[in-house]
């Protein structure tokens, strides 16, 4: 017997929607549940005032600074360190063994679980360099673990602008380096930026690693060889040592909130620079 | 009369496979000088070296010479970058770069280090007139390039090329996507041009060259069959292939 097509067209079509409402489902399910135990928490004082006796009581300021420093510092060293190896990769280089070692070293990279970057920043940063508990060696560590991400997206982003483009360039008398500069990047900026969003959400989400190298410092990191604790890290030592669920969950709201800021900002971002270049 | 580009004996090859078989010809200064020929003759190839984009394919082989003004520019001190100055080029399909109608004709002129907004607006505004499209686009420069129509976008991509302020403009199949008006606006623009420029236009349009070139080449599988001014090529072609395929015999 044979099916009439358009009953499998509504079937598979009723199966993609089932599949698209699931995820979505799943996400608001998620952020519902935190809203629900955390915003009752959440307000300007909590977000503004100092953490008292281990975070029971006050506020999360010390880790919301603490978050904004090492998502901001590491994305800053990566991004420069990323695209330039992108940019290497894709524009200096013919395929060959060398490309393919290098492009398979990242890829291993971006696969490997956070502890162990957390570990190999605690035996090389923490203590072999001495850099101890600090923002420095969570930083550094954070920026090798998010550049695998910035140098897959960055590649596969300018790799995407066409050739005609390159060609135009060179016949108006650019050089190369003019040409990666003037046309290339930013044809290739919104694949690069999210990357960069990507590499932001997994800094500002990441606990592992940060612990073993930025440590838990309830302090306001002033400087780069202090230690500090970020949102997430608060987070886990609230709710794992069963100091404060509910300063936990209003901890997760500021951490959600901040993402779906982060995510907002970069799309208008990524917009207006698709609006400048096309 | 005046040779500004000449080609001695020159072969190129692309790995096994020879494109190019021993090519001399003389281009005459401010002249439009046609090149025809079916696909694969090898004149988009002569082209590029004359421009020197060739530099951009793998597995090429370049014998025999060619010269600008009686100097090499094959020659190993050439500055490939400093030629394309000299040389412009308008490709068969018009890519504007996704930027303003403005931005895409400073671009040359910004690499040379023109930063200055005045001298850049009488550029922009000089080079758009030169390509007959000033009075379609002077009130919306800011607009990106990408939204102007075909014909609109091949008129900018030679504005584009004029505001180099280049010496030879080299085109390879501008009208191929083109309406018959575009077309024609082309055409005028190319014949008020020759005064200052020497133009070669490479088409598979027959008639086209023999509307408004002064010199006409043809072309055949890597060789050049026939040279001559226009008028002698149309109406008294010296070699039978040139004859059968101005009549569209083959092609």
């Amino acid at each position: 017997m044979r099916i009439n097509p358009r009953y499998i067209n509504r079937l598979v079509r009723m199966g993609l929607n089932v599949q698209a409402y699931f995820t979505v489902g799943i996400l608001i399910i998620i952020v519902a549940i935190i809203f629900f135990k955390g915003f009752p928490h959440t307000n300007f004082a909590f977000i503004l005032s100092f953490p008292e006796d281990m975070g029971r009581e006050g506020g999360i300021f010390p880790s919301i600074v603490g978050t904004i420093q090492l998502a901001l510092l590491s994305i800053l060293l990566a991004t420069p360190l990323g695209l330039g190896t992108a940019i290497f990769l894709t524009e200096y280089t013919k395929e060959s063994l060398f490309t393919k070692f290098i492009r398979f070293g990242v890829e291993s990279l971006a696969g490997i679980p956070s502890i162990l970057y957390g570990l190999f920043g605690f035996i090389f940063f923490v203590i072999k360099l001495k850099m101890g508990w600090s923002l420095l060696a969570g930083v550094l560590t954070m920026t090798i673990m998010i550049l695998p991400t910035i140098i897959r997206t960055s590649e596969e982003a300018i790799r995407a602008v066409p050739r005609q483009l390159r060609i135009v360039s060179y016949s108006l008398s650019a050089s190369k380096w003019e040409t990666i500069k003037k046309v290339v990047i930013p044809a290739a900026i919104p694949g690069i930026l999210t990357g960069i969003m990507l590499s932001i959400g997994r800094a500002v989400g990441e606990t592992a690693a940060i612990i073993f190298t930025m440590g838990s410092s309830l302090r306001l990191p002033l400087s780069l060889m202090d230690s500090g604790r970020t949102m997430a890290v608060h987070f886990y030592i609230l709710a794992r040592e069963g100091i404060s669920m509910e300063k936990a969950y209003g901890t997760a709201v500021v951490l959600v909130l901040s993402i779906l800021l982060i995510n907002i900002l970069a799309y208008y971002i990524m917009n207006k620079a698709i609006a400048r270049y096309s | 009369m005046d040779t500004k580009i000449a080609t001695d004996r020159l072969r190129l090859s692309f790995g096994k496979t020879e494109v190019l078989k021993s090519i001399t010809i003389k281009v005459h200064r401010n002249t439009i000088t046609g090149f025809m020929g079916p696909s694969g003759s090898g004149k988009s190839t002569l082209i590029s070296v004359i421009n020197r984009m060739i530099d951009f394919e793998n597995n090429v082989r370049i014998e025999g010479d060619a010269t600008i003004d009686g100097t090499s520019i094959l020659d190993g001190s050439i500055n490939p970058i400093e030629l394309r100055r000299r040389v412009g080029t308008v490709f068969a399909v018009p890519i504007p770069l996704p930027r303003s109608i403005f931005e895409n004709i400073a671009y040359g002129p910004r690499l040379k280090g023109t930063s200055d907004r005045t001298t850049l607006h009488h550029l922009v505004e000089d080079s758009l007139k030169k390509a007959f499209l000033w009075d379609e686009v002077k009130d919306r420069l800011g607009t990106s390039a990408l939204k102007l129509s075909g014909g609109q976008q091949q008129r900018l991509c030679l504005a584009r090329t004029l505001a180099l302020k280049p010496e030879i403009i080299l085109l390879d199949e501008p009208c191929s996507g083109l309406d018959p008006i575009s077309t024609a606006k082309i055409e005028d623009a190319l014949s008020e041009l020759k005064s200052e420029y020497t133009i070669i236009l490479v088409s598979n349009n027959t008639k086209q060259i023999a509307r408004i070139s002064d010199f006409s080449a043809f072309f055949y599988l890597g060789e050049l069959i026939e040279y001559d001014t226009t008028e002698k090529v149309f109406t008294a072609p010296a070699e039978t292939k040139t004859e059968d395929y101005i009549q569209g015999k083959f092609g």
